[in-house]
């Protein structure tokens, strides 16, 4: 017999596991405001000689041992060659019970982590979300204990408080010197900033640099610096310079993502957040491209500059940064190599790390700055509730990210077709609860906007905008589902897959095992 | 001559191909004053009869706001054309547009069969209304009579793939070949008081191109443009819309014809100057293309 408790969002969540791992539900997108104190780790003292290793094999042999946790980060995102070649080696070596904890795992890493489940090699994982055979594999219960995602903020956070304890990083770069000064702008497989990586450099008890380009001592700039790094390993290849990049770089001529873009920018230039000096979040793919399109337009039709953009950066963000209609770009991550090799150049591109990103539980995250954020989503409910984790299906296929950290933005726009061919995006109640609704303020869809009845000034300032139909968020449902029909529940076995955290580390949601 | 015709901006037709459920499914969201579902030549043979249901389902469920709703039917030399009527007019179309429009006793045939379908299914006779495609020089040299050919016509169009085929040229980038067909088809529609329909320009990717051709007829007199893409709409609307001093002189017309309303006065006078009906008629239509271009907000105050 399983008891349920409900959180803040309505959502049942697992007695047995809350209280076993020690979890308290959500409550509230509100950060309290209290004293924390940082978690510390272990440092092996050295001068700095001898960290160049050519044999992973002795690396692994001598420091990753049975029930550690090992990390890794996703900056190579498909194009990563080093998370594969560390695990088989891992798994070669028989070492068992091990908790996976990367920034996040890309599809190129799927089938390595399915292996090692099934192997015993690793027995239990928290990520910023998965995908493909690795999600499916999950959802359908490979793991015996449940997946924990975190936002990057909130993985920031874990790993200060202590959550998340690293024993090793395995961080890959493109350059490095032999003590281990390394950033991620030089050499071949380039991603830019280092912003989830440097998380693990300052915090793991050993960090392990892999690379494939070993310049010169001292190695500047530095983003991960020799007073971090234990040991750096040649390899032969850190990644596939062609797949680092993700999503669409070029403009979008889907009409529909079009139309939808143009609307988002309509409820940003209309919203009081426009004027000199606002920031921003704009996001990876498409529809989020033709955005900045747009918005850049109107800043210069209206003469009005950005004080910062934030989060994932792409080249049309770097565009606005050279035509100065944007002063600086706070980067955690960049998702094109326009936007990694700028980073050179370019005094005003800013490698933020994930704290200084998004972490709750520190001095001042950027994301508390933040005026606009656009963020798409999988589902959203007539609560405003969004899902970027579960597909309709009730499986894992997706990530949170930096969804939860960035929706704490004064504006926090969805953006989102009300249909996915015959699946609806606007639904009575989102399959899994990522990002409260209480942080979202409009949904902006291709017949029209919806906005969050708390938000009666954005009410006021949407009324008579041209071209913004503005309905209630039941009257969008209502329409998908005038469009696709009703779905047949999911059906769910009584066993927890997942616990999703809220970023301050409470319980938002948990996720159930699919029935086969 | 149906009643609306005067108002009704009809200045983008898109069409829509009857066979492809995800375009019937986002027909309505890119503000398209007419959307013209297709089960004409985008639908091949061995698909005639599922984009004849797929369209009645769409035309029967999904929400097309306040655009006007045709379908384009097969043509009356195929066995197909009295099942399409059939199955559309029973969904409720708003219009029927024929293709390859040669004479008038064409639209008299399928209005023969529309009055038998609206008596079948209880629909009042007269509410389905048609237009014609004219795709051929007989075709532009009748087009005075198929304007005219029933009081069910709202508008005829200019299909010119098809009709500079049968003069034996091609279409031109300057589109002079096309100059006798746009003026004989503008005028016969005005003779009837319907709506003209320019021809559609099928290079996406040419946005100078499309400008030029759609400020021509826009010139010219034309209601609209029959477009293949969503993306064309915005720069259609952007063509007809009227500029800022012409919204602030319709207004003062209206005023002053609203003035001598309450004056009781017959004689409405602007400035010293007469307002006579042509005035006031394109007064309106200017305040009616401000609204729909988003320039002036329901009251008709100017916006930005």
């Amino acid at each position: 017999m399983v008891f349920y408790l409900d959180n803040n969002v309505k959502r049942s969540l697992p007695d047995d596991l809350m209280n076993k791992l020690g979890y308290q539900p959500y409550k509230s997108t509100q950060i309290e405001n209290k004293e924390v104190s940082r978690a510390t780790h272990k440092v092996a003292i050295s001068t700095g000689d001898n960290k160049v290793s050519n044999s992973i094999k002795e690396i692994v042999a001598n420091n990753v041992k049975d029930g550690m946790t090992i990390s890794f980060h996703h900056h190579f995102r498909e194009g990563d060659f080093v998370f594969n070649l560390v695990m088989q080696e891992i798994m070669d070596q028989g070492i068992k019970d091990l908790t996976l904890a990367p920034s996040s795992l890309t599809n190129v890493m799927n089938n390595m982590v399915v292996k090692a489940i099934k192997a015993g090699t690793v027995t239990n994982i928290t990520s910023s979300g998965m995908r493909g055979s690795l999600g499916d594999a999950v959802s359908h219960g490979a793991l015996a204990n449940p997946v924990i995602f975190r936002s990057h903020g909130n993985r920031a956070r874990a790993i200060e408080q202590g959550d998340i304890k690293i024993d090793v990083a395995f961080l890959g770069v493109p350059n490095s010197d032999r003590l281990g000064n390394a950033n991620g702008m030089d050499g071949k497989a380039v991603f830019g900033s280092l912003g989830y990586a440097l998380m693990d450099a300052q915090y793991a008890n050993k960090v392990v640099l892999l690379t494939d380009n070993l310049v010169p001592y001292p190695n500047t700039p530095a983003s991960i610096n020799q007073t971090q790094v234990d040991y750096v390993v040649q390899i032969d290849k850190v990644g596939d310079p062609e797949k680092i990049g993700s999503g669409a770089t070029r403009f979008t001529k889907d009409p529909k993502e079009l139309k939808i873009a143009a609307m988002v920018n309509e409820v940003i230039t209309h919203s009081p957040y426009f004027k000199d000096g606002f920031s921003f979040q704009t996001g990876s793919g498409g529809a989020a491209l033709a955005v900045t399109r747009y918005l850049r337009e109107s800043m210069k039709n209206s003469n009005i500059r950005a004080s910062f953009a934030l989060g994932g950066i792409t080249k049309p963000t770097i565009d606005l940064l050279e035509e100065g209609l944007v002063d600086k770009v706070m980067d955690v991550q960049d998702f094109d190599k326009g936007a990694a090799e700028s980073m050179h150049t370019s005094r005003n591109q800013q490698e933020i790390d994930a704290s200084w990103y998004a972490d709750p539980y520190n001095k001042g995250a950027m994301v508390d700055q933040l005026d606009v954020v656009i963020l798409s989503a999988l589902e959203i409910d007539t609560k405003f509730n969004v899902n970027v984790m579960t597909g309709s299906d009730g499986v894992i296929r997706g990530a949170i990210g930096g969804h939860q950290d960035a929706a704490t933005g004064k504006l926090t726009i969805i953006s989102a077709p009300l249909v996915r061919g015959r699946i609806a995006t606007i639904v009575p109640e989102v399959t899994t609860v990522v990002t409260p609704g209480d942080s979202i303020d409009v949904l902006v869809t291709e017949v029209g906007i919806a906005i969050n009845p708390k938000r009666a000034d954005l009410i006021e300032a949407m009324k008579k905008v041209p071209g913004v139909p503005v309905f209630t968020i039941a009257d969008l449902q209502k329409r998908a589902s005038e469009i696709v029909g009703t779905p047949k529940p999911i059906e769910y076995t009584d066993r927890t897959v997942a616990l999703v955290e809220y970023r301050d580390g409470t319980i938002i949601d948990s996720i159930k095992q699919v029935k086969d | 001559m149906a009643e609306n015709t005067e108002e009704r901006l009809r200045r983008t037709m898109m069409f829509v191909p009857g066979n492809n459920p995800a375009m019937l499914k986002d027909a309505g969201i890119y503000g398209a004053d007419s959307i013209m579902f297709d089960l004409e030549d985008a639908v091949s043979l061995a698909e005639k009869d599922a984009a004849r249901i797929l369209v009645y389902e769409a035309l029967t469920t999904q929400n097309y706001g306040d655009a006007e709703l045709v379908v384009r039917i097969n043509g009356l030399d195929t066995p197909f054309w009295e099942n399409d009527v059939t199955a559309m007019v029973k969904a409720g179309i708003e219009v029927i547009r024929l293709p390859k429009t040669e004479s008038a006793s064409m639209l008299e045939q399928l209005e023969n069969k529309i009055i038998e379908v609206e008596n079948n299914f209880g629909i009042p006779v007269g509410t389905t209304h048609m237009m014609a495609a004219i795709e051929s020089a007989k075709g532009v040299l009748n087009a005075v009579e198929i304007a005219n050919a029933s009081d069910r016509m709202i508008g005829i169009a200019l299909s010119a793939e098809d009709y500079t085929t049968d003069l034996k040229t091609h279409r031109y980038a300057d589109g002079k070949e096309l100059e006798f067909a746009r003026n004989m088809i503008l005028n016969a529609a005005r003779s009837a008081e319907i709506a003209a329909f320019d021809t559609v320009f099928s290079n996406v990717d040419d946005v100078e191109g499309f400008m030029r051709e759609t400020n021509f007829v826009h010139q010219l007199g034309f209601d609209g443009k029959s477009l293949v893409n969503p993306r064309q709409i915005p720069m259609v609307n952007e063509v007809y819309a009227p500029t800022r001093k012409e919204i602030l002189h319709a207004k003062s017309v209206l005023a002053a014809i609203e003035d001598a309303r309450i004056k009781g006065s017959g004689v409405i006078s602007m400035n010293g100057q007469m307002v006579d009906r042509p005035v006031a008629l394109r007064a309106q239509r200017v305040m009616k293309l401000a609204k729909a271009s988003g320039l002036v907000d329901e009251d008709g105050v100017l916006l930005g």
